[in-house]
């Protein structure tokens, strides 16, 4: 069994007397496809924010690939290959589609600093974005502006922007949160594709995407880790209908 | 090192996206209307010989544009203080040339270095906070050197200036004539230069990354990039062009006034890059132009008038014309194009 | 003690008196005219720098009644209330509320118009100069406390200050209004969907926070002058008075305004040579260490 690529040990966070995350030990194989799941408010998307640096924890230890980045900044934990994708879309609305990902391609490329030679020069990187809009077929809008294109076209954009890190450990915080249920599976099928080099920490609501996708599922409740173990034994476990079910008042 | 994984080998781009792509790359190159663009400073050489001063004024004033152009519409750090760097760059040759050290090039150079370091020093408190208070900040700053250059004025001869400012010849053989005609070839020389490695700047990664953070800063940790050290390096430079900008005015008017650091300055650039249109480089130009001209024009008109003007128009571009004249005129062209689009998609068989 | 440190301490103590006295009556001023700027900002997230021009209005208003018709100096004091109040509804009505979505630059960029528009009128209407205004016999001159003399006046702004400080709270706190101006502030959206009428809150606001500027204005001619250049001179401390004490917080501002008042007479009294420079120097260093405030807590 090899060593867990994303760990956590005890984190918690706290806003005021609010417990957010509530002693999480989180253990992310490599290329898992893992999923978070848990009723609205659990904390889900706070951990996510925990884990790649977007908040800082009150106690606890974040470890990516054996290293301690608890204190490391968002960006150098990027540049180590965890990314993200945003629950709402975070784009940059007045640029192209190609822009878009051509930055992002750039600064994966270690890039972002050089001020000279035009970005739209550089056949390296325009090649690279192309081929990442091509295999999400997003290249018919390549020359769009991210204002005009539809909502589910936008949720592409933000998949692209990830896959352009070229990351280790993805984390996705409900992909398909917005989109027409058509496109979702489109976009499933884009993720389930992706190479076992790559492990995905997915967030998700739709258990039918979930019990698909995911070989392992962790449950949150209120800030803390319910259980952890397969689809099959999560599908049926009584714990897990109580929490879903006690919170629905249908 | 990560594996390069879910990429392989680009394969072939169908027919219209093939275009798009061909568009982007050429998107760097220089327009034939940016050439004619800087056509205008030459012909104005010939076509207004008595007005060089005026002229050096424009060119002045469209650096002084450019420089916050960078922060702020590239950058979209908002600044009420800019003519802080302005009048550091005025003052710093100002103080040279009162003590014998008139070289203009050296002046230049010396002007840029010192608004550059206040730049690069007040920037670090720009990063916390929200806009409002990087707003007051930037006031503050460029109210505290005003206060200083106030009071200082056995150095900075307080309200009443800094005149006889000695300004040598450049390279030792262009001295300043009193029409101001070699003042005016030295101010587009220096602006041509200026915005020449501006243009480079803004068309590279970095400036990319800087529309990226102006767009959406939240996006750009999550994409790797250092926001701070970005925005304290582009801060820098603008206020590094602004101290250029204010050496230029010292240098073609041998004269440094208090004003130069005053808020109205600040905030007429302001007035004036959103007039033109902030983030496309050339908008601060052309907002300066109109602005000197204008300002040129109805220099007789009563200063109150003007004033009341100048703020009406301010609210009008805001309410109405937010992009200024170049975002408006992109605007319009844009949505010409897509409406020509949907009537060709609608006209031709399906 | 010798008998020269004794006069030399009575009047060290008697300036330090004087300057708190000034310092604070000057904060009560500011914190008059400040106090709707920080609830607009809390409330509607609008960055109005035009505000010290209500202020400007309610002084002019004062002015011209007083000296043109001879309308004694507490009569005027209404009509310094209800003009800028006036004003305010119309422009919050036509203009403003168009930019309650707009980025903050937009709105900064906007109220520098105005501020541009109204100096500019007021340049016009009344001339360049200071306005003069000689207050009533009985609000001159100095009562005499136990070690102290305090201007009549002076003690005249530190009551009203309070005043209308207390009443600001209270209404706040107590009356329904006050209730859906704090539900409002907290969360806009929740607050309209509890069927609050949140454009009605703004409206009133505004109109109240123009009211209170309008007043100090007047209040302050003798203080603090009047001319044209009013909002642009004093922008600087009602920003100052809105970030340290924390936007949308009233007790907050007033606490601010005060030590800004009591800051800035005293740098003027015992560095006169730097004069302003502190005061700047002292938003700056706050901004650096409590970018939101030294009472506030965290907007946006």
């Amino acid at each position: 069994m090899s060593s867990p690529v994303l760990q956590t040990h005890g984190l918690v966070r706290r806003f005021g007397g609010f417990v957010a995350t509530d002693n999480v030990d989180l253990s992310i194989a490599p290329g898992a496809r893992h999923a978070l799941i848990g009723p609205n408010g659990a904390g889900k998307t706070t951990l996510i924010n925990l884990l790649t640096g977007y908040l800082e924890p009150s106690e606890g230890r974040v470890e990516l690939m054996g290293r301690d980045v608890t204190c490391m900044p968002q960006h150098e934990r990027a540049r180590l290959g965890l990314v993200r994708t945003f629950q709402i879309n975070q784009l940059f609305m007045d640029m192209t589609v190609l822009e878009s990902v051509a930055l992002a391609v750039s600064e994966r490329n270690g890039l972002g600093t050089s001020w000279w030679k035009p970005l739209a020069v550089r056949g390296e990187v325009i090649d690279e974005a192309a081929s990442i809009l091509e295999r999400l077929k997003l290249l018919s809008d390549a020359h769009e502006t991210t204002r005009n294109l539809a909502y589910g076209r936008q949720r592409l954009i933000e998949i692209a922007l990830a896959l352009a890190l070229r990351p280790t450990v993805l984390l996705l915080d409900e992909p398909a949160a917005g989109v027409p249920t058509g496109e979702s599976q489109e976009l499933f099928e884009t993720i389930a594709q992706l190479p076992r080099d790559v492990t995905i920490l997915l967030i998700e609501h739709d258990m039918n995407l979930v019990f698909r996708f995911a070989e392992r599922i962790s449950v949150l409740v209120s800030g803390a880790l319910l259980l952890e173990d397969t689809p099959e034994v999560i599908a049926h476990h009584p714990r897990v209908k109580e929490v879903y079910l006690g919170e629905a008042h249908v | 090192m990560t594996t390069s994984n879910s990429i392989g080998t680009p394969s072939h781009p169908h027919p219209g996206a093939a275009a798009a792509l061909d568009r982007y790359r050429r998107s760097a190159r220089w327009t034939p209307l940016e050439y004619l663009f800087w056509c205008l400073p030459i012909l104005a050489y010939f076509a207004f010989p008595g007005n060089y001063l005026l002229l050096s004024q424009i060119a002045i004033t469209s650096l002084f544009a450019l420089s916050l152009d960078l922060i702020f519409g590239y950058a979209g750090i908002i600044s009420l203080g800019h003519a802080a760097f302005f009048g550091v760059g005025a003052y710093t040759v100002g103080l040279l040339g009162s003590n014998g050290y008139g070289d203009p090039l050296l002046g230049l150079f010396l002007a840029a270095v010192a608004a550059a370091a206040l730049g690069f020093l007040s920037s670090f408190l720009l990063l916390r906070g929200s806009d409002l208070s990087r707003l007051m900040v930037t006031l503050g700053v460029a109210l505290m050197l005003y206060e200083l250059a106030n009071k200082f004025t056995s150095v900075t001869g307080g309200v009443d200036g800094m005149p006889g400012v000695e300004v040598k010849p450049i390279l030792g053989m262009f001295d300043f004539d009193m029409f101001g005609r070699v003042g005016y070839i030295y101010s587009v020389v220096v602006l041509f230069v200026l915005f020449w490695f501006a243009r480079r700047l803004v068309h590279s990664p970095f400036g990319q990354s800087l529309r990226g953070i102006r767009m959406n800063t939240l996006r750009m940790p999550a994409l790797g990039v250092p926001v701070n050290r970005r925005l304290i390096t582009v801060y820098t430079i603008g206020a590094g062009y602004a101290g250029v900008a204010g050496a230029l005015l010292a240098q073609t008017n041998s004269f440094v006034s208090l004003d130069v650091l005053s808020f109205q300055r600040s905030a007429d650039l302001l007035l004036i890059l959103i007039l033109g249109g902030a983030g496309h480089l050339y908008g601060g130009l052309l907002g300066a132009i109109v602005f000197v001209i204008a300002n040129y024009l109805l220099s007789d008109m009563n200063p109150q008038y003007w004033q009341f003007w100048l703020g009406l128009i301010l609210v009008l571009v805001v309410l109405f014309a937010r992009g200024g004249i170049l975002g408006t005129a992109r605007q319009w062209i844009e949505s010409s194009r897509q409406r020509a689009q949907a009537r060709a998609r609608t006209e031709s068989p399906s | 003690m010798r008998r020269e440190d004794l006069f030399r301490g009575s009047l060290a103590l008697e300036s330090i008196m004087t300057i708190l006295f000034d310092g604070i009556a000057a904060g009560m001023l500011l914190f008059l005219i400040s106090v709707g700027l920080s609830v607009t900002l809390g409330l509607m997230n609008f960055v109005n720098l035009a505000h010290g021009a209500f202020a400007m209005l309610g002084g002019y208003a004062c002015v011209v009644l007083l000296n043109s018709y001879g309308v004694p100096f507490l009569a005027t004091l209404p009509a310094a209330i209800l003009v800028p109040a006036l004003a305010g509804i119309v422009l919050e009505r036509t203009l403003y509320r168009r930019l309650y979505a707009a980025s903050d630059l937009d709105q900064v960029l906007f109220s520098i118009g105005l501020v541009f528009m109204s100096v500019a009128a007021a340049h016009y209407f009344f001339g360049a100069q200071q306005q003069p205004l000689h207050l009533p016999e009985f609000l001159t001159g100095q009562i005499h406390l136990p070690g102290v003399d305090v201007g009549v006046y002076r003690l005249f702004l530190i009551v009203a200050g309070l005043v209308v400080a207390l009443l600001l709270q209270w209404s706040v706190i107590r009356t329904s209004f006050g209730a859906r101006l704090r539900a409002a502030v907290d969360n806009q959206r929740v607050a309209r969907g509890m069927g609050i009428d949140v454009n009605r809150v703004f409206s009133l606001t505004f109109a109240l926070g123009s009211a209170l500027a309008g007043l100090g204005g007047a209040l302050g001619v003798e203080m603090l002058g009047l001319d044209p250049e009013f909002p642009v001179k004093y922008l600087v401390y009602f920003l100052i008075v809105v970030s340290v004490g924390g936007s949308g917080n009233i007790l907050g501002s007033l606490y601010a305004a005060i030590l800004l008042g009591v800051a800035d007479v005293a740098g003027k009294y015992y560095v006169p040579q730097i004069g302003a420079f502190i005061i700047y120097a002292v938003m700056v260093a706050t901004l650096i260490f409590r970018p939101h405030g030294l009472f506030g807590r965290p907007h946006k």
